[in-house]
């Protein structure tokens, strides 16, 4: 069981920080710019919410499997497949994860304005010295958010870990799924300890949310 | 030979037209006056780098824009002041000051003690920006720029968003300033009373064009080719401005 526990907080670790780091250039980008169709990207990285997560599964199988045009690219790599690999859990993952991370992201960055980046600019801090010292820290709630969130939901998922990962215990088992295989077979004692643990988790990090939205209105005032 | 800043920009920023030609020397305070809506603001903001229309700028003979030219506004000695303060809420009073001064070259001709203490910062350094009265902001934003080193300050009407009491408090910090430092400043208002106290003189704007106050009397020329209604903004400009009818 410490296995599954393992395998799926290094899952939701590592998407949270790959993620993070993806998102913060799109949420930037997409704050930034005024024209319509940036609306267009905004909604293909929201559609993840909306879509059933087989379908998600379904395509991302695909399009890891050895025979599609992705994984061709990788082919010279030595890498003819990531279906059913730790590795193609994480991108899984962080497909489904996206819009957690790049909306919170985005909101800050709006919420922040033009203004601070202009005053930066005015004390000689150079584009990307701004974005580091002035952007950054004053978007850092929406960092937190983004993280809490995104973690969550990967421990969260069922669907598309279950398609493209398949279960293979010690590398791409995670809890959800264990929890289905023990309930399948009868076993309700282990599943009821694995569930409510799950049950504990997500209760603690909605309220961590809940509290940082308060302490973030407290200090607006 | 007093350096000048010069320039002309043309354009556009949303129905707004701009066509503004200038030239000042870079010496003591230039106030920049006219109607709202001449845009002041848009000028200030070509001549910091922070909006790009068409056209070109000199300061002291160095091109800052031109036909091939645009230095961003990272690379431009200026000093900035907001209408608001716009101080960086994640940083302290001290972590404000500090941002722009850490980034400017090394030979630093305003000193950290100094713009303290001519600014009457010194108790107010420790504390966050949060519950700064608005007075006191305007005072950190003004000493933050003057930390930067600029050779030209510019300053977007820093008091118009002050209360008569915090407006009080801080004249006398920009008069000294005016007094002790040689850094040329533009300064927008349109409020006479602030202009007499600090301008050594006044451009002054409306629909977009400068019309030079020195000499105070517009020009015939200058005034050719606007309407009537223009005519009566610059006019009402000017006597807002403390001047007086010559003829």
């Amino acid at each position: 069981m410490g296995e599954v526990i393992w395998t799926t907080l290094k899952l939701a670790g590592l998407t949270t920080v790959l993620l993070l780091i993806f998102a913060t250039p799109v949420a930037w980008w997409l704050a930034r710019r005024r024209a319509w169709w940036k609306e267009v990207v905004a909604a293909v990285t929201t559609l993840p919410i909306i879509l059933p997560p087989s379908v998600l599964g379904f395509y991302l199988l695909i399009a890891l499997a050895p025979q599609s045009p992705l994984m061709g690219l990788l082919h010279p790599f030595g890498i003819r497949t990531l279906a059913f690999s730790f590795t193609g859990l994480v991108i899984g993952s962080m497909v489904y994860s996206l819009p957690f991370a790049v909306q919170p992201i985005r909101s800050a960055f709006e919420a922040m304005g033009p203004r601070p980046m202009e005053a930066a600019a005015t004390l000689r801090a150079a584009p990307l010295d701004a974005f580091v010292t002035v952007a950054l820290p004053l978007a850092r709630r929406g960092f937190l958010t983004a993280a809490i969130l995104v973690f969550a939901h990967t421990v969260g998922e069922f669907g598309v870990v279950l398609m493209i990962g398949g279960g293979i215990p010690g590398k791409t088992e995670v809890i959800s799924v264990r929890i289905y295989q023990l309930v399948e077979s009868l076993r309700y004692g282990e599943a009821h300890a694995l569930a409510a643990g799950v049950v504990v988790f997500s209760f603690a990090a909605l309220l961590a949310l809940l509290l940082l939205d308060r302490r973030a209105e407290e200090q607006g005032r | 030979m007093t350096e000048v800043i010069e320039g002309r920009f043309t354009g556009k920023v949303g129905v707004f037209a701009l066509d503004a030609a200038f030239s000042f020397p870079a010496q003591g305070i230039t106030a920049l006056s006219g109607p709202s809506g001449a845009g002041k603001t848009t000028l200030l903001r070509c001549i910091a780098g922070l909006t790009r229309l068409e056209g070109r700028l000199s300061v002291g003979g160095e091109a800052w824009q031109d036909g091939r030219t645009f230095l961003p506004t990272h690379r431009r000695p200026i000093g900035v002041v907001f209408q608001e303060a716009s101080l960086l809420a994640h940083l302290s009073v001290r972590g404000n000051l500090a941002y722009g001064a850490r980034r400017s070259p090394a030979k630093a001709e305003v000193g950290f003690d100094d713009t303290v203490e001519l600014l009457g910062l010194a108790p107010l350094l420790g504390r966050s920006t949060a519950n700064l009265s608005g007075g006191e902001r305007q005072r950190v934003a003004l000493g933050r720029a003057l930390l930067s080193q600029p050779r030209l300050l510019l300053m977007d009407e820093p008091l118009s968003s002050l209360d008569a009491a915090s407006k009080a408090e801080i004249l006398p910090y920009l008069e000294r300033l005016h007094r002790t430092l040689a850094i040329p400043a533009l300064y927008i208002s349109h409020d006479a009373g602030e202009i007499a106290r600090l301008a050594d003189r006044v451009l002054f704007m409306t629909a977009g064009r400068i019309l030079s106050a020195t000499p105070a009397s517009p020009s015939d020329k200058a005034l050719a080719g606007l309407s009537a209604q223009q005519r009566d903004a610059l006019a009402m400009a000017a006597l807002k401005a403390g001047l007086t009818p010559q003829d």
